[in-house]
């Protein structure tokens, strides 16, 4: 039986196609398609809308650093410049032993402790340019 | 099992730790809470606790909304009123315990306030404290006070019992309760909540959706979050006697992945009303059935709006379409859909449990009611806090927020997030109803407040709320797609010091052309950043057009560093520091800033020592100063 049969709900799908190698490939995507049977053009449009879905290859640890207007009143852009510094990759780019990769992404909802990043699936907050390196060191 | 039986179990439950005497210790331990590193507070007393084999109750509770002095520690002994203790960590806890569990000793000198009958010498009440002297607490009314992960503490606290309220009436009374209320749409739009219903109620078709909208994303709010972490019943209870009122069997929670504790603490709670007989089929032995699932969003913004909410949860892309036809008439999957924001749904059970002329109580004539507000920015006491509508806005800076960092001039504050419009400082004396929001060209929207000081620049944040809503357009429409990006692009050239005489007229047109072209809300109210900050700071504006200068010293562009030859002392401090390397000098001779280097980062200027203060940052004006170093004192 196909790997991802059955009327499962898209949104879900994807993500949970994505968990392990990190992103939505184009082979991945039309695999899917073909076990679901769902045109793969549908596949990649909500694969691209949606900002948790990547159709590009990531980092084995993906930093999001948000940019919105109470992180950046708290001086975010000096949290990213130390992280582009420190990993020498800008947004949108992954270290050369595909360890990080770095996001700017819209409101985390964390504003009571800007600024504020996720990596992975956990949100760092009240960073500051010294502790954001020691954040990154927990990420293997 | 019947709510009577489900709440006798409860309060018996409740009273077997009551008298056995035991202390109750409390963690707020919320997003928020753990930021502040509550877990490992948690951790400590824990282990403390063993260590000295001592007895007592610990407990995980929500935020009671001071995110500022977190994480926030309740101790409750017998005979003693509450006492709260802000700013613990690992060593304080461990004092805690030593002094007031062991020895007796409640610390006043570290206490926060006290909760609950009984005083104690050198403590204040806790709602007597300015930041909580003026709330009132309905959506937040159990958050920091209960364990959400027990349904038994929402229960003894009155829980469910709005929904077995609700179950003996008929779903027109529970309608007709809600408009008493006053209640309307806390999610932005302010549309009554009990008409909304009344419209799902009276459409053909079946199956009825609900849908708690939970993909909060306005920069600023993050209410949504802290009640689904705090009290997640509240809102499940809210959304059962939603769907009671207007039919529906089926339900879904859409929630932003960006909260993963608030999905976690959904699912827990969703486990335990089906134990108990809350959710499924035939609740609490009615002929009332009702089933949630939770959707978890991916990272989109515009799915906030309800049709573009709907196309997500059907795994499209999450794009509106027009209204009508309204989701009342065809919604979800076509079918007849009612979509509540969380704050809504909590404000719901509460409505229920005490009836819709109490909550209309508060508030004003057509803003009844309470809402809670997220303050973010530059404001002393970031947190969440709720208070009647109609208070003034200078009250919630102030008397509860505390004023601004540092004792800064407040400049102004962003209300609505991205969808509202920026207040200046001869608005602080405004209700904050929305009707007044409205008339002032902002909007109440979900609640966020960002507070602006003197030194943020009006334009500049503009520019940063204009670049989040083209970010996040979906590209549906093309004067929001386009419109927004254009707007961007003359903001950008503003800020960069190549404004060209013009721009302001051409950014109110097209800020009309997005507004009125939209579809949505997202686009339709994406201008209003941009509108009211003309409105309100058009001097700011010319400034930056016309004198090519930036009067909150923010724009990079537009600002200048120079140092002072006859204060600069030749430490070198700042020529050691710079990053560029484009400060010219030496022992014994003053520094120059070679303009053409500098990247105006600032460090030199943070690092020069106050005693000197030999750097300044200026706009719009030159100072002369030597074009190369020369000797330390030569310039006399």
């Amino acid at each position: 039986m196909a790997e991802y049969q059955g009327n499962r709900d898209v949104l879900a799908l994807l993500k949970e196609a994505q968990e392990k190698p990190g992103y939505l490939a184009a082979e991945l995507l039309q695999q899917i398609a073909r076990d679901c049977r769902i045109p793969v053009g549908h596949l990649y449009g909500v694969a691209t809308f949606y900002g948790f879905l990547d159709t590009r290859p990531v980092g084995r640890n993906v930093i999001r650093i948000c940019q919105s207007v109470p992180c950046y009143l708290k001086e975010v852009d000096a949290v990213a410049k130390a992280i582009e510094d420190e990993l020498g990759i800008k947004p949108g780019e992954i270290t050369g032993d595909g360890r990080f990769s770095l996001h700017r992404v819209n409101c985390l909802g964390a504003c009571d402790h800007a600024p504020a990043m996720m990596v992975n699936g956990r949100v760092h907050v009240d960073l500051t340019p010294s502790s954001v390196i020691d954040i990154l060191g927990e990420y293997r | 099992m019947t709510f009577a039986e489900i709440r006798e179990r409860a309060v018996a439950e409740w009273e077997v730790m009551e008298r056995s005497g035991k202390p109750r210790i409390l963690v707020g331990a919320a997003t928020c809470g753990r930021s502040a590193g509550a877990l490992d507070v948690l951790q400590t007393i824990n282990a403390e606790l063993a260590k000295r084999n001592l007895d007592a109750t610990v407990i995980q509770v929500g935020c009671i909304g001071l995110c500022y002095i977190e994480p926030i520690v309740e101790i409750a002994k017998p005979d003693r009123p509450r006492i709260f203790y802000s700013g613990v960590n690992a060593d304080i806890a461990v004092q805690l315990i030593e002094d007031y569990l062991v020895n007796d000793n409640p610390r006043p000198d570290l206490a926060l306030g006290a909760l609950g009958e009984g005083s104690l010498d050198g403590v204040p009440q806790l709602f007597d404290l300015p930041m909580l002297q003026p709330q009132v607490r309905v959506t937040l009314r159990n958050c920091g006070f209960i364990d959400p992960e027990d349904t038994n503490h929402y229960v003894v606290r009155g829980g469910y019992s709005g929904l077995a309220r609700a179950l003996q009436m008929t779903p027109e009374q529970v309608i007709e309760e809600m408009k008493k209320s006053g209640l309307r749409g806390r999610g932005g739009a302010g549309f009554p909540t009990g008409t909304k219903w009344e419209f799902c109620h009276r459409a053909v078709g079946t199956p009825k959706y609900l849908i708690c909208n939970a993909d909060e994303g306005d920069p600023g709010a993050f209410m949504d979050r802290s009640v689904l972490e705090g009290d997640p019943h509240a809102v499940l209870e809210g959304m059962l006697i939603a769907a009671y009122a207007i039919g529906a069997s089926e339900g879904y929670i859409y929630c932003r992945a960006e909260y993963p504790l608030a999905l976690e603490r959904l699912d827990i709670a969703l486990r335990q009303m089906k134990e108990l007989g809350l959710l499924g089929d035939n609740i609490l032995g009615s002929d009332f059935s009702f089933h949630i699932k939770v959707k978890e969003g991916a990272g989109a913004f515009v799915c906030g709006e309800e049709t573009a909410l709907m196309a997500s949860i059907e795994g499209k892309r999450g794009m509106p379409r027009p209204r009508p036809p309204f989701p009342a008439q065809s919604g979800l999957w076509g079918k007849p859909t009612n979509i509540n924001n969380v704050e809504t749904l909590a404000n719901v059970s509460a409505i229920l449990e005490r009836g819709g002329d109490w909550y209309a109580g508060y508030g004003t004539e057509k803003s009844k009611g309470t809402k809670t507000f997220a303050l973010a920015g530059k404001v002393t006491r970031t947190g969440l806090i709720e208070v009647p509508m109609g208070i003034p806005l200078r009250q919630i800076i102030y008397d509860i927020g505390g004023g601004i960092v540092g004792d800064k001039a407040f400049k102004a504050v962003q209300t609505g997030g991205p969808s509202g419009g920026c207040l200046a400082t001869d608005l602080l004396d405004i209700s904050v109803d929305y009707e007044s929001l409205t008339a002032a060209g902002s909007i109440m929207g979900s609640g966020g407040m960002i507070v602006l000081d003197e030194e943020s620049c009006v334009v500049d944040v503009a520019r940063y709320f204009l670049d989040f809503t083209q970010k996040e357009s979906c590209g549906k429409c093309v004067p929001c797609r386009v419109g927004t990006k254009q707007m961007l692009d003359i903001l950008t050239r503003i800020t960069r010091g190549q404004g060209q005489p013009g721009d302001m007229d051409l950014l109110l047109s097209l800020g009309q052309t997005v507004n009125q072209g939209s579809l949505c809300a997202l686009g339709g109210t994406a201008p209003n950043p941009v509108l009211t900050t003309i409105r309100y700071f058009r001097h700011e504006y010319e400034a930056h057009i016309n004198q090519k200068r930036c009067p909150a010293l923010v724009c990079l562009d537009l600002i200048t560093f120079y140092i002072l030859p006859d204060k600069c002392q030749a430490c070198m401090i700042c020529q050691r520091s710079c990053p560029v390397d484009a400060i010219k000098g030496g022992k014994k001779l003053i520094h120059v800033i070679d303009q053409s280097k500098c990247v105006k980062c600032a460090t030199c200027y943070e690092v020069c020592p106050e005693r000197f203060s030999a750097i300044v940052k200026v706009s719009g004006e030159t100072i002369e100063v030597p074009e190369e170093p020369i000797p330390l004192g030569a310039e006399e």
